[in-house]
């Protein structure tokens, strides 16, 4: 617990980083958004469209970041100094997803409440089943976070987080539109965790929830990257 | 279970090569620290070339070479934290994996700045939690010095203050091995002082203590045994009195233009001597005898010099695969007693 509170802790006393992980995805929404409050896309207002699709990019942001934070820690050394301790590495996992979370739920709830600001109304159903969809999401991608902290140094580290997220974002929507709405594109676009995350906003809004093909690539993108990780984390702590 | 600690001692690497036996005895009895036939190599540079240690329960040995001698590496490979090409480690009857998740093991490595956004009681603190009964923090802090500045940036100490962090957490999981690379680089003279004394206070009650250190003195002070390390091979074990005598070998420098070589050769406490021109340059094994003699024997004798040898000339003779004349780097690595 006290390795938990400490995470924590570093997340919070580190107000830059917190800052800009929650700041960026709300500017971005504001600028856009608030010249576009009255149109409508899609069936839907504009406002609330473009809030589900940054409330799955800034979430997926904010789950990224304690992850890619690691390489930092890592180069420091230490990492090395904790590892000669009892410390359990799923003490270590679990902290850091519980910091992933952290910094993901506050984007979300103010991504939510720019939302309202510019005239979003919604259920409270709704609010929560969003929430909920958009939080079980995120476990594959706060995995790939672990996964680039762990296998890259800590130059590396910022640029391919970088890359990854607005890779990651674009191919899943989360800018507010789709590369493509059919053919192999799409396909591979409906493998990406990212894609299910913007559904997750999307498909709240008409009440049906997810597909079971979302549960099955959330799942499968999980289930196999934890593993992956796992032996990143090996690997950076032990010179083979 | 006959075997005490103190017959131990000396049954080191020579007895633990030579009669595997001796090892499984070893650990059977006393299940103390077992290093056997390890080696590591990075690339074409081998590291560690086969080290057989054994290192009793509460014993403090030193760990003494040069830069590059493979302490680092051994140390790590203890840990666990670097994986050995050859060869095997047993902490007091475990492998290292075991040894660190029963919180055994409290380190001093020579990397690693402490964690950012936390102050020194915090990361003392955090480091505590993660050992099943760790000491007070507060009395580590004062027994460390670093409660002279616990409330601290971690990242705005000085490095003799990082160093005192590092202690803080090597000592706070109240382990029961103690595994310090270069302790005290970086530290003042006070430093050191207070970091032995310290430790002094800290190991009083039976803990095992490995320390790499490049200063005999330092290894003379405070360790029971000293184990000479020179490109990744043990080259020397034994006491430290041993060692010291065995290293810390004198040169006398003279000007002497008429005597010959073999007759101060001969002289007592004489190891070697060589000519220089009109300067002879004697090396001894006791430096106290052979001034006298070398006086009584000549009294022509002019520009008298008295210095430590190099622990590097100590090395190289001891390993005996290179040649250098006794001369070529007085004192270079800090022997002055």
């Amino acid at each position: 617990m006290t390795h938990l509170r400490y995470e924590i802790l570093r997340t919070l006393r580190n107000p830059a980083f917190a800052g800009i992980v929650l700041a960026l995805p709300l500017v971005l929404f504001y600028a856009i958004a608030s010249a576009e409050r009255h149109k409508t896309f899609d069936g839907t207002s504009f406002p609330l469209y473009f809030m589900t699709a940054m409330a799955a990019y800034g979430a997926m942001y904010a789950a990224m970041a304690p992850g890619a934070r690691f390489a930092r820690d890592r180069a420091t050394g230490w990492l090395r100094q904790m590892r000669i301790t009892p410390l359990r590495t799923r003490t270590e996992f679990t902290a850091t997803v519980a910091g992933a979370y952290l910094l993901a739920l506050p984007a979300l709830v103010l991504l939510f409440l720019a939302g309202a600001s510019l005239g979003v109304r919604l259920g409270a159903t709704q609010w929560l089943e969003m929430a909920g969809l958009l939080l079980v999401g995120l476990a594959p991608l706060v995995v790939i976070g672990f996964v680039l902290g762990y296998l890259l140094s800590s130059d590396a580290v910022a640029p391919a987080f970088a890359g990854v997220v607005v890779l990651l974002a674009l191919l899943g929507g989360a800018f507010g539109f789709q590369l493509a709405t059919s053919g192999p594109v799409f396909d591979v676009m409906k493998g990406l965790p990212s894609h299910w995350l913007v559904q997750a906003g999307k498909t709240a809004l008409g009440g049906g929830g997810w597909p079971a093909e979302a549960w099955i690539v959330v799942a499968v993108w999980t289930v196999v990257l934890i593993p992956v990780a796992a032996l990143a984390y090996r690997r950076s702590a032990i010179r083979a | 279970m006959s075997l005490e600690v103190g017959d131990f001692r000396y049954c080191t690497a020579w007895a633990a090569a030579c009669d595997p036996r001796f090892v499984t005895a070893a650990s059977d009895a006393v299940a103390g620290i077992v290093l056997s036939r390890l080696a590591k190599s990075y690339g074409t540079v081998h590291a560690v070339r086969g080290v057989d240690l054994v290192i009793a329960p509460g014993e403090t040995v030193a760990l003494l070479g040069p830069n590059g001698a493979g302490k680092t590496t051994t140390i790590e490979m203890m840990l666990g934290l670097t994986r050995p090409d050859r060869g095997t480690v047993s902490i007091f009857g475990v492998p290292p994996a075991a040894a660190r998740q029963a919180g055994w093991f409290g380190a001093m490595l020579q990397t690693g700045s402490p964690l950012d956004h936390l102050r020194v009681r915090e990361i003392v603190t955090l480091m505590a939690s993660y050992y099943p009964h760790p000491l007070p923090v507060a009395e580590v802090l004062r027994l460390t010095g670093a409660d002279q500045f616990a409330g601290q940036w971690t990242t705005r100490l000085s490095g003799g203050q990082v160093q005192r962090v590092r202690f803080a957490a090597a000592i706070v999981g109240d382990p029961d091995l103690l595994l310090l690379d270069e302790p005290t680089a970086g530290l003042d003279v006070e430093g050191r002082r207070d970091f032995w004394q310290a430790m002094r206070a800290m190991t009083e009650h039976g803990k095992t203590v490995l320390f790499a250190t490049h200063y005999l003195e330092e290894a003379d002070a405070y360790a029971d045994r000293i184990v000479l390390l020179a490109r990744g091979q043990i080259v020397a074990d034994g006491p430290a009195t041993e060692i010291k005598a065995q290293v810390g070998s004198r040169t006398i420098r003279a000007t002497l233009p008429e005597a010959a070589v073999a007759a101060l050769g001969a002289l007592p406490g004489v190891r070697s001597a060589e000519r220089h021109g009109d300067a002879v340059v004697l090396t001894c094994t006791d430096a106290d005898a052979a001034l006298p003699a070398l006086l009584a024997a000549f009294p022509a004798v002019r520009d008298i010099e008295v210095a430590g040898g190099s622990l590097e000339e100590a090395f190289l003779e001891l390993t005996a695969d290179e040649t250098t004349g006794p001369g070529d780097a007085p004192g270079a690595m800090g022997v002055t007693g």
